[in-house]
């Protein structure tokens, strides 16, 4: 096991799960792995900055044993509670005798709730410091970013920040650096998990960033909790951060529907014929055979959402109707949207899916369109028209 | 009127601004939010605030 040491004396003890492919239970698909990320601090007094998850305790403490025995650790910062970075925890501090823990209150009271376990706790807020040697720790609490105990930990003296799950992504690599990997799939796994995990807490990442804008503190590496580390250009997940909190969209159209026999199916293609025909970008998604975590990350810089369903008991599909639960909770702003659908005969579907937008916040900004049993060649004119006006809406960036 | 904090995530409740996204008025006292009202932030409980 090679040593990989991010700055002169600081090393990433982390671990590769290459093999997860859902996450948070079944919240989250990593089609692409994703890695666990912790930092040892070696300077007069060593530090370790969050550990793995549980299972992958034994190859940390492997990684830190080629570098110094584990005893020699005199703190851990634990920047959040989840289980993906304390799950370790427990096991490290069998064998760290003498090491302290510092996070926030709720921290030391959420690690307690996960793991019971009688450590000694320092409690730190924003502000705090924390003096290794030539090297000192500063800790900036950032509620909600993404739990109520998440901080972040800056190291002035090597310009490092190490702000845990923000700046994030679910990506599995040998390598461990943006100059290392392929940028289209960084981004993407940049985005998917803003899209998924960050979106509806836009506002305070807005405000956090714009607080550490005016801290104007140098940055010249972000090391997150999980994926790739930002050192060619930490600005560019950065702003990209700021385009997704400010809300910033295109005038592009995501399509998702869920059909029962192919007749909601034939409505979404010609919808997106319309839509395309009318020179606006679309990404069309069976909602079965589609990896929800992906079309939320296409959702989250598109102004436009049509959502179609076949009725059935009066009411839409199932899985549609699950997947716009989950998308109420990332409380999407600004967007607009429309409902589609086939019946047999007294239809429903389209009207309790435009009920379940209103609640989301989402604007029902086009009258639904419906058709019975099959489609004929009238109501698939009336979706590709209905495709075209909702794309015109979009183009007018109203 | 008072502005109170949410414990849980550090969330201000100002009375002045109300909760506009969430059907509160500006002008609306913490004390008469309607029970059912969340933390917009993190969703907790009327009772996990505290007086500012």
């Amino acid at each position: 096991m090679g040593r990989i040491e991010i700055k002169k004396n600081i090393f990433w003890v982390g671990a590769v799960d290459w093999n997860v492919r859902t996450f948070h239970g079944h919240t989250y698909s990593t089609s692409r792995g994703t890695t666990y990320n912790a930092y040892l601090i070696l300077d007069e007094k060593i530090a370790l900055v969050d550990t793995v998850y549980g299972p992958f305790a034994q190859e940390m403490i492997e990684r830190i044993k080629e570098i110094i025995p584990l005893e020699k650790i005199d703190y851990i910062i634990a920047n959040h509670v989840e289980t993906d970075h304390s799950g370790a925890l427990p096991e490290i501090m069998k064998h760290c005798p003498k090491a302290k823990v510092l996070g926030t209150e709720k921290c030391k009271d959420g690690l307690y709730k996960h793991y019971y376990g009688n450590w000694d706790f320092q409690v730190v807020k924003t502000g705090d410091k924390l003096k290794l040697g030539k090297r000192t720790l500063t800790f900036l609490e950032a509620p909600m970013i993404h739990w109520p105990d998440s901080m972040f930990t800056y190291c002035p003296e090597e310009e490092l920040l190490l702000p845990n799950d923000a700046f994030g992504q679910h990506y599995a690599t040998s390598e461990r650096f943006d100059d290392e990997v392929d940028e289209y799939a960084l981004m993407d796994e940049a985005a998917k998990y803003y899209g998924n995990i960050l979106w509806p807490l836009s506002t305070l990442i807005l405000k956090k960033i714009e607080e550490v804008q005016k801290l104007d503190i140098p940055i010249k590496m972000i090391a997150p909790s999980h994926g790739i580390i930002w050192r060619r250009d930490p600005m560019k997940i950065v702003n990209a951060y700021l385009s997704w909190a400010k809300n910033e969209m295109k005038p592009k159209a995501v399509v998702i529907y869920e059909t029962m026999w192919g007749s909601t199916e034939k409505m979404a293609r010609k919808i997106v014929e319309g839509i395309t025909d009318a020179g606006v970008s679309v990404k069309l998604f069976d909602i079965n055979s589609s990896d929800r975590t992906e079309i939320i990350k296409e959702m989250l810089d598109a102004r436009g959402y049509l959502i179609g369903s076949s009725t059935h008991d009066n009411d839409m599909l199932p899985n549609i109707a699950g997947f716009l639960e989950f998308l109420k909770g990332l409380k999407p702003k600004n967007r607009i949207a429309s409902a589609f659908g086939s019946y047999g005969w007294a239809g429903g579907a389209v009207k309790e899916i435009e009920d379940v937008m209103k609640e989301t916040g989402l604007e029902v900004a086009w009258p639904g369109v419906s058709a019975r049993f099959v489609p004929d060649k009238d109501e698939l004119q009336k979706c590709y028209a209905y495709g075209q006006g909702f794309a015109n809406l979009l183009k007018g960036g109203k | 009127m008072a502005k109170y904090r949410c414990t849980v995530c550090g969330y201000i409740y100002d009375p002045e601004k109300g909760d506009p996204d969430n059907g509160v008025n500006p002008g609306t006292a913490f004390e008469n939010l309607p029970a059912a009202w969340v933390c917009p932030e993190c969703g907790v409980a009327k009772d996990m605030f505290e007086k500012i």
